[in-house]
């Protein structure tokens, strides 16, 4: 089976790749790392960890979400709040004890939610338990806490639904920011209508309410939390005849696209509203949406694909132009990058959208190593490295740990970084390693399902120079939700025009005498000031965008001359569309 | 929903809205989060709760889908041998790796359960236990063994949906089970049994109806 090992290993690279063969260990497993380092290592609090038992499913970190120097990590026994002002030294600030995974948390300005599906969770946030079918002690939702004094949460409002929330996604109104939206995606059966009244898990035929085949849409009041409710549960499987279970009739597609599968739930939905788009990873589909109307989203294009069991999570290119499906075969807790495991399964799909609205998949990305038969592996959650001019995206591999990818050219696409530890356990499979990795203000998070909260820096490469990671740590988020993609942008500096060229250097999109002396006039008009420099830098953009003309890479040598024309305009932002 | 439903539910679903049944304590504003007095005797506090509630149900549930899935795999084992058809030996294949991981994961909750895992695995899988819903009877995987090709493929299916479907009733009994599925690892267990089973009867129905249709 060894010729199913994933990736292609270049001549030159021969050296066996450090991720394997690393000591297992539960707090003291090895490590390896390549183009990155751990920053700092923070395990789980008292209260969330239990060091008796590491198979504790019910304390285990899941995902996490940012604001200003305050990380909010939450999991299945609740929420953990960091303080990162110093990542090198995280101070755990509270914690909300409030058990029922998942514990996939957004946050707001002073308000933070949380999704609450299992069949545990209560209102009062007690760790008894709720043990009657039907009980109105149970909470199965949206959960919302005004966060105003970080050391005192409160709860404010508890938003049940009828398959509680798996994950959600906050969505803030283009139009109107009194107020925000949170999409729920449900995937667990439904609760009986004595629970919860208008539940139902008939299928439509049956039931043409069913609370299958379709999404719920919170609307929260900003001033008035507690007035949150559901205000839409569309129906974003039907298709054009009104069937709403429009997506798993199947034949719609052409040939090869039979096998169509049973959508009647999304797992996760990424928003992109200055795009007016999502994308839903639902079940037996990746889909597009339209979300102009933020109450009311629409299906616009679909996806299957043979190789996926359970579309998981969506990612957006900053540009729109690409998305990124990740396939959860084995639901996060089964080893799926063995050498034996396929490498089209378990994996990431990277498709192209285009300007019809059309997904063409361009190709698949798995981790490029083996990992162990006790280590739970595939793809989960990542976001962007915001690296002008290229397309990056940090993951969380779990046991498989972080990888770094960059798929600029979607069907080529190349790790670039990578960390990894041993096994939890070399005996049986101890649900561990990494739910999440998402690049924050510079540094990249890893929320650790057993281990806690690791941050890490980038470190220069062959794949990746100096420049390109200040670049990148240029970018300034106030908050980051990982699900809601914010269209990044660049300012206009040297930083940012010297990763272009670095990139020009790669491509060959210069001759090397050219980009010697384009480096040479970008020192030395920083060295000027005033009209001197602006000069300067006009001079050298008329030159590059002569320079574009004859390059094989004249797109990028544009996004240089554009960038170089922003300095020397003195404006905020680099304009150059990536 | 008729507007009487929807103001029900509207009413269940954020509580501090409105007034609630008869006989319970009056909702107010949304309560305040019990926080106990040592968060660090929370984790503790959990694990003893979970100890105490450990529910018959969830290891009968375990024991039962152990063999239940150990009968998909004799059913998935038979394919290569007898059918050519690249979409059958891809579903049997992926049936095969999942649950054979779902029942290394179902030892592993036993034993640290202090359970056996059930001895009659072979004796069930063979049809020895029909009465698990959707599980074939000896009868039944006899005529599995005994299809070739074309005939294979669609008994495959039936079977196999059929059985897929065994299973979403077996995890749908489960949560109607008082005090069952109150840990994170039986509850997430028994939902991605759930989905993963019922996206996969979806492809092998699709399957199922492509078959149907007369190859030119």
């Amino acid at each position: 089976m060894a010729a199913l090992l994933l990736g292609a290993v270049p001549a030159a690279a021969q050296a066996p790749d450090p991720r394997i063969g690393l000591r297992a260990g539960w707090m003291d497993a090895g490590e390896a790392a390549r183009n990155m380092a751990l920053v700092s290592h923070t395990p789980r609090p008292a209260g969330f960890i239990d060091p008796q038992d590491m198979n504790n499913f019910g304390l285990i970190n899941a995902d996490l979400a940012f604001h200003g120097n305050t990380t909010f990590m939450g999991g299945f026994h609740g929420i953990q709040i960091y303080d990162m002002t110093d990542v090198r030294r995280p101070r755990l600030r509270g914690t909300i004890v409030c058990p029922g995974g998942q514990g996939d948390v957004s946050v707001h300005r002073n308000l933070l939610f949380m999704s609450v599906e299992e069949t545990r969770g209560r209102v009062d946030c007690g760790t008894a338990g709720v043990r009657d079918t039907v009980s109105a002690e149970r909470f199965r939702g949206v959960r919302i806490y005004d966060i105003s004094n970080l050391d005192s949460p409160r709860q404010v409002a508890t938003v049940q639904t009828c398959r509680g929330s798996h994950t959600h996604t906050l969505v803030p109104d283009p139009r109107d920011s009194s107020h925000v939206y949170i999409y729920v995606s449900g995937t667990a059966p439904v609760r009986p209508g004595a629970e919860l009244a208008g539940c139902s898990g008939a299928r439509p035929e049956q039931d043409p309410n069913t609370s299958l085949f379709r999404i719920e849409v919170i609307r929260v009041p900003l001033a008035n939390p507690q007035q949150a409710r559901i205000v839409s549960m569309p129906r974003i499987f039907a298709d054009a005849a009104g069937n709403i279970a429009g997506l798993w009739r199947g034949g719609r597609h052409g040939e090869g696209t039979q096998e169509t599968a049973e959508t009647d739930m999304c797992h996760d939905i990424t928003v992109y509203p200055e795009m007016g788009l999502a994308a839903g990873a639902c079940s037996g589909n990746g889909i597009v949406l339209d979300i102009r109307d933020p109450a009311n989203p629409r299906r616009i294009a679909e996806a299957t694909d043979p190789n996926f069991a359970y579309w998981h999570s969506a990612n957006f290119s900053n540009d729109g132009r690409k998305v990124i499906f990740t396939d959860e075969w084995g639901g996060g807790v089964a080893p799926r990058c063995r050498a034996s495991d396929r490498p089209q399964w378990g994996a990431n799909a990277i498709f192209n959208l285009t300007a019809q609205r059309r997904l063409q998949l361009a190709s698949y990305y798995k981790l490029p190593v083996a990992q162990t038969d006790t280590e739970n592996c595939v793809a989960h959650n990542g976001s962007l490295v915001p690296v002008p001019g290229r397309d990056i995206m940090v993951q969380a591999w779990y046991q498989g740990g972080i990888s770094v990818f960059d798929f600029t050219n979607p069907a080529k696409p190349v790790e670039i970084a990578f960390f990894d530890r041993g096994p939890m356990s070399t005996t049986e499979v101890v649900v561990g390693g990494y739910w999440s990795a998402y690049w924050y203000n510079g540094h990249i998070y890893g929320s650790e399902i057993g281990r806690g909260l690791d941050v890490f820096e980038l470190r220069p490469s062959e794949h990746l120079t100096q420049n390109e990671i200040d670049a990148a740590r240029l970018v300034r988020e106030e908050t980051f939700n990982p699900q809601l993609q914010t269209r990044i942008v660049w300012p206009a500096s040297f930083v940012v025009a010297r990763a272009y060229l670095d990139q020009l250097k790669r491509s060959d999109g210069l001759p090397r005498a050219r980009s010697t002396a384009v480096t040479s006039a970008l020192d030395r008009a920083e060295r000027l000031s005033g009209a001197a420099r602006r000069t300067a830098l006009n001079t050298l953009a008329a030159q590059l965008t002569r320079d574009a003309a004859g390059s094989r890479d004249a797109a990028r040598v544009r996004m240089l001359a554009s960038t170089v024309r922003d300095i020397a305009a003195g404006r905020r932002q680099a304009s150059a569309a990536d | 929903m008729k507007r009487s439903a929807r103001r029900a539910a509207v009413c269940m679903l954020a509580l501090a809205a409105c007034g609630t049944p008869a006989g319970e304590a009056p909702a107010g504003p949304a309560p305040a989060v019990q926080q106990p007095a040592a968060p660090a005797d929370t984790a503790r506090r959990a694990a003893a709760d979970t100890a105490r509630r450990r529910s018959e149900a969830d290891v009968r549930f375990m024991q039962h889908m152990m063999a239940h899935h150990q009968q998909a795999r004799v059913m998935s084992a038979m394919v290569p041998e007898r059918t050519t058809r690249p979409e059958i030996r891809l579903i049997a294949e992926r049936i095969d790796v999942s649950q054979e991981d779902e029942m290394r994961q179902m030892r592993g909750w036993l034993r640290r359960h202090g359970v056996e895992a059930p001895a009659s695995d072979a004796h069930a899988a063979h049809g020895g236990h029909a009465a698990m819903p959707g599980m074939l009877t000896q009868a039944e995987l006899a005529r599995l063994a005994a299809a070739r090709g074309a005939e294979f493929d669609r008994l495959f299916l039936e079977y196999m949906i059929r059985h897929h479907e065994g299973a979403v009733t077996m995890v749908a009994e489960l949560f109607a089970t008082p005090g069952a599925a109150q840990t994170s690892e039986m509850y997430g267990f028994a939902t991605d049994v759930n989905a993963d089973q019922r996206a996969e009867i979806a492809r092998m129905r699709a399957l199922l109806a492509t078959l149907a249709v007369p190859r030119g």
